[in-house]
Formats: structure tokens, C-alpha cells, sequence
């Protein structure tokens, strides 16, 4: 192919994706538009930023999608099918805990929620309002989670092996969830509870789902559709009770 | 140039956070594997497209998505409680347009979202065709609608939030048992899936708008846990549907016999 050719290739591809993450985004836009027309019936302010950032927020996206199915999720899902298949337990379990961690370090969903959340505690003068601890606060709250969805992952791929009872661990996760709920200060309960529903988002599914798939085919007996969803429901069960464990260090 | 530096830093930062992504690929690639990367090119211009969009789509959020979810919290508590009027939180039903848009944000964005549509089919295979894929989304649907909606009236309240979650907890245990094994994995995934990346921001600054807005409120202690309420009535709603199609299917089983006797 000319490089022309590949351009021009890249650039029907990008249109096509640009095209449905504006269909992903018009219900939400026809939802703000009828409460600001006939509802509300105010002025927004800021109304071209709000356009432009709207406009960024489309684009982004669909070249963060764009890439990451060309780039990371191949690669992925190759060195998942790889490793389960060389059976080395060692490296398959420091892979499964990395590869939690660096997905939800990159998630733009968790990016946008710990910077929230630095900017409440600070409003709230639970720490310091400089720039620089807000930024701290975000961080460890960015790694806690990170933390906590590698060992979901960790654990997942143990279950998987050694076929430990799904149900009895998600029970036994929900009353530890209860219980440290007593104990945790009421600050960090809301982004608590938050942080299992924000790690399952765009880039941790579907790599963990193939190492989980992998795993299932490679291992007789094994159905990979129960068998991949395990790893998810600990990743959004885990994150809470780190989450809660960092507030209780912290404040 | 407030804006170009704004870029800049938001460039920085998204390469910091793609970083462990890319170590991890590259050290099992070379040092555990040691295989070849096969169309390295591809793969480095999809990491490039990675880095600029992320850091793109986390200035798009700034600008658009956070300051509009904000806004339209504090628009429509004034519109339900003009300013200087007096607040009484038995008062919740004044609120109405926010549970309502509450549960139309919900709704509108989980019936378009794509890996939704994707486990609907997923859903109508395993189901040997008992299950359909419509009626799954709207399911999941209203099941965000219906969590957002009491999450909007807890944060109005004020009250705790995990008695909430905890209640919720106990009917999926309940459910459980009696709903059928086969969309057990189903539900289950679907409370993950209806928080995608667009959802999530909006959806976090309506709650810290919210607390914001409405007196006595504390937006570090009422602010968050919409999110949580969006993900766990989903479960609820889709182990309900299954139980509503095992009913009807055992109805369906049973009918002709019936009709057997009546001959």
C-alpha cells in the first residue's frame, strides 16, 4: 500500500468512529437539550465552551477507542493466550496483578472521578488546598483502586485454577463491604462504593475478559463464559474495600 | 495560551499514565515471552492515537462534561426551591425534575451503549432464545434509571448511603437463589457495563452538583455514590427479567396441557 492509500484508509476509519461515538453521545445530548429548553429555560453559560469541550470529548474518544483496538487489545489478548498456554504460575499470576494495575491507572473514567474527589476533600478541608496535596490525594486514590483491581485479577485467575466457589467469595466480599462500612469514615464511603463501578470501563474488560477466556480454554473443564466473569465482579467488589481502607489511613 | 497549557499538561500527564501499560507489554514481550512483536508499526501509532486521545477527551471533560453536570444540578434545585425559600428535607417531592432527569440521563445513555447491545445478544444465545435483546436493554435501562432516580432522592434527603446499598445487596442474595443459573452471569455483568467512560463524569458531577446545591448538604458526604446506585439496580432489574421469563416459559409449558383437559 502507498502511504497515501494508508491515509486515506485512517481517515474513512476515523470518520466511521468519530460517527458512532456521536451516536453514543446524542441520547445524553437530546436529554440536557429538552431540560434546558423546556424546563429549566435558561441561559447556559459558557455555552461555546461547553460546545468545544463537547466536541473533544467526541474526538477523544474515538481515537482513544481507535488505538487501543489497534495497539493494546492484539497485543493483550496474544500475551494472554500466550502465557496461559506456557504454564508458568509464577508469571502468569505477576502478569494477571500488572496487567489489573496499569489498566486502571490508564482509565479515563477513574482519572476524572479521583480528580473530583481531590477537589471535594479539599473544598472540605480534609486535606491540604494547594495543588500539590490535591494532586497527591488523586494519585493515591488512582493507585489504591489500580492496587486493588490487580489483585481482583490475581484472585480471579487463582478461583479459576484451583475452581474456588464464585458465589462464597462475593458474599463473604459484601459482608466485609458492610462491615468496614462501620469503621470507615463518612467521607470516603461515597467514592468508595463509586470506585467498583468506575474500574469496569473501557480498557480493563476487555483485556481482562481475554485472559480470563484464555485461561478457561487452555484449563479442561473450565467454561469460559462464568469463568472470565468472575475476574470483573472482584474487580468491582475489591476497589471499595481498599478504597475504604485508604480513608481510614489517610483521615 | 491558557488552553495550550493546559494541553501540555494533560499531554504529560496521560503519557505518565500509559507508561505501566507499555512497560508491562514490552517486558513480558521481550523478557518473558520472547517473542517478536509482530506489526510493530501498527502498534505504536495505536499507542500514539491512545495518548492523544485520552488526553483530548480528559480536556473535553473539563471543559464540557463536569462544568454542564454542575450547572444543570444547581438550575434545577433552584428551579424546585427558589432562592432565600426555605428548606425541609420532608419536602423531597418538590424535586420531581431531578429525579425525573436523573433517571432520563440513565436511561437515554445505557439503551445506546455498545458493549450493552453486545452482551444483549450474548444473552439471547445462552438463553436458548427466551431471553430478547430489546427487552434486556430496556431492562437495563430502567434499572439505571430507577437507580439514579432514588440516588438523586438519597442525596436530596440526605440519607446514609449504605443502608441503601446494603438493601440492595440483600434483594440480589434473594434473587439469586430463585433466578435462573443462566442469566446469572449476565446480570451480574451488566451493573459493570452501564458505567462507561461518558456516563461516569456526567453522572459523578450531577451528584456533586447536587450536594452542592441543595442546603445542608455535604457534597464530601452526599456528593458520591450515584455510580454505586447505577451499577447494582441493573442486577436487580435483569435477575427480575429472568425470573419474569422462567415464569412465562413454565405459563408457556403448561398451556397446552391445559388446553389437553379442556378437550
Amino acid at each position: 500500500m502507498k502511504p497515501v492509500d494508508l491515509l486515506v484508509a485512517h481517515a474513512v476509519y476515523t470518520v466511521g468512529r468519530i460517527r458512532s461515538a456521536c451516536m453514543d453521545l446524542a441520547p445524553i445530548v437530546l436529554v440536557i437539550a429538552f431540560f434546558q429548553l423546556f424546563v429549566i429555560r435558561k441561559p447556559l453559560p459558557d455555552l461555546g465552551e461547553i460546545l468545544l469541550g463537547a466536541v473533544l470529548v467526541v474526538l477523544g474518544l474515538s481515537m482513544f477507542i481507535e488505538g487501543l483496538e489497534r495497539a493494546l487489545f492484539p497485543l493483550g489478548e496474544g500475551m494472554a493466550h500466550a502465557l496461559s498456554r506456557k504454564g508458568s504460575l509464577l508469571w502468569l499470576l505477576v502478569f494477571s496483578f500488572a496487567l489489573g494495575f496499569s489498566t486502571t491507572v490508564a482509565e479515563p473514567a477513574l482519572i476524572a472521578v479521583s480528580g473530583e474527589a481531590a477537589d471535594i476533600a479539599a473544598d472540605g478541608g480534609l486535606i491540604d488546598p494547594d495543588a500539590r496535596s490535591r494532586g497527591a490525594y488523586s494519585l493515591g486514590l488512582r493507585l489504591t483502586v489500580a492496587c486493588s483491581v490487580g489483585c481482583s485479577i490475581l484472585l480471579g485467575v487463582l478461583r479459576i485454577l484451583r475452581n474456588w466457589p464464585l458465589h462464597v467469595l462475593i458474599i463473604a466480599g459484601y459482608a466485609l463491604v458492610m462491615l468496614m462500612t462501620v469503621f470507615a469514615p463518612p467521607e470516603i464511603i461515597g467514592i468508595a462504593y463509586d470506585s467498583g463501578g468506575v474500574t469496569t470501563s473501557t480498557i480493563t474488560v476487555p483485556l481482562v475478559t481475554a485472559l480470563g477466556v484464555g485461561l478457561a480454554t487452555v484449563i479442561r473443564g473450565r467454561n469460559p463464559l462464568t469463568d472470565g466473569f468472575g475476574m470483573i465482579a472482584f474487580a468491582s467488589l475489591l476497589p471499595m474495600l481498599f478504597v475504604m481502607g485508604y480513608g481510614i489511613i489517610l483521615f | 495560551m491558557d488552553w495550550l497549557h493546559e494541553l501540555a499538561r494533560d499531554f504529560l500527564l496521560t503519557c505518565r499514565d500509559i507508561l505501566p501499560i507499555v512497560l508491562l507489554f514490552g517486558f513480558f514481550q521481550l523478557v518473558v515471552l520472547r517473542r517478536r512483536v509482530a506489526n510493530l508499526g501498527t502498534i505504536l501509532a495505536g499507542t500514539v492515537y491512545v495518548v492523544i486521545g485520552l488526553t483530548l477527551f480528559l480536556l473535553g471533560l473539563e471543559k464540557a462534561l463536569f462544568p454542564l453536570g454542575k450547572v444543570m444540578a444547581g438550575q434545577l434545585v433552584e428551579l424546585s426551591l427558589p432562592r432565600g425559600s426555605a428548606f425541609d428535607p420532608s419536602a423531597w417531592a418538590r424535586f420531581g425534575w431531578i429525579y425525573l432527569f436523573a433517571a432520563l440521563v440513565g436511561f437515554a445513555t445505557t439503551i445506546a451503549e455498545p458493549s450493552l447491545i453486545a452482551i444483549a445478544f450474548k444473552a439471547r444465545e445462552v438463553s436458548g432464545g427466551s431471553i430478547n435483546p430489546w427487552g434486556l436493554r430496556v431492562t437495563v435501562a430502567v434499572g439505571v434509571a430507577l437507580g439514579l432516580g432514588l440516588g438523586t432522592f438519597r442525596i436530596v434527603t440526605g440519607t446514609p448511603l449504605h443502608l441503601y446499598i446494603l438493601a440492595g445487596y440483600v434483594v440480589v442474595l434473594v434473587q439469586t437463589c430463585f433466578a435462573p443459573k443462566s442469566i446469572m452471569a449476565i446480570a451480574y455483568d451488566s451493573g459493570g457495563v452501564t458505567t462507561s467512560t461518558v456516563t461516569v463524569p456526567i453522572v459523578a458531577a450531577l451528584g456533586l452538583g447536587l450536594a452542592a446545591a441543595v442546603p445542608g448538604r455535604n457534597p464530601a458526604i452526599d456528593g458520591f455514590g450515584l455510580i454505586a446506585f447505577a451499577s447494582l439496580f441493573p442486577i436487580i432489574t435483569v435477575l427480575g427479567y429472568g425470573q419474569y421469563a422462567q415464569f412465562m416459559n413454565y405459563r408457556a409449558r403448561r398451556q397446552p396441557r391445559e388446553k389437553q383437559h379442556e378437550i
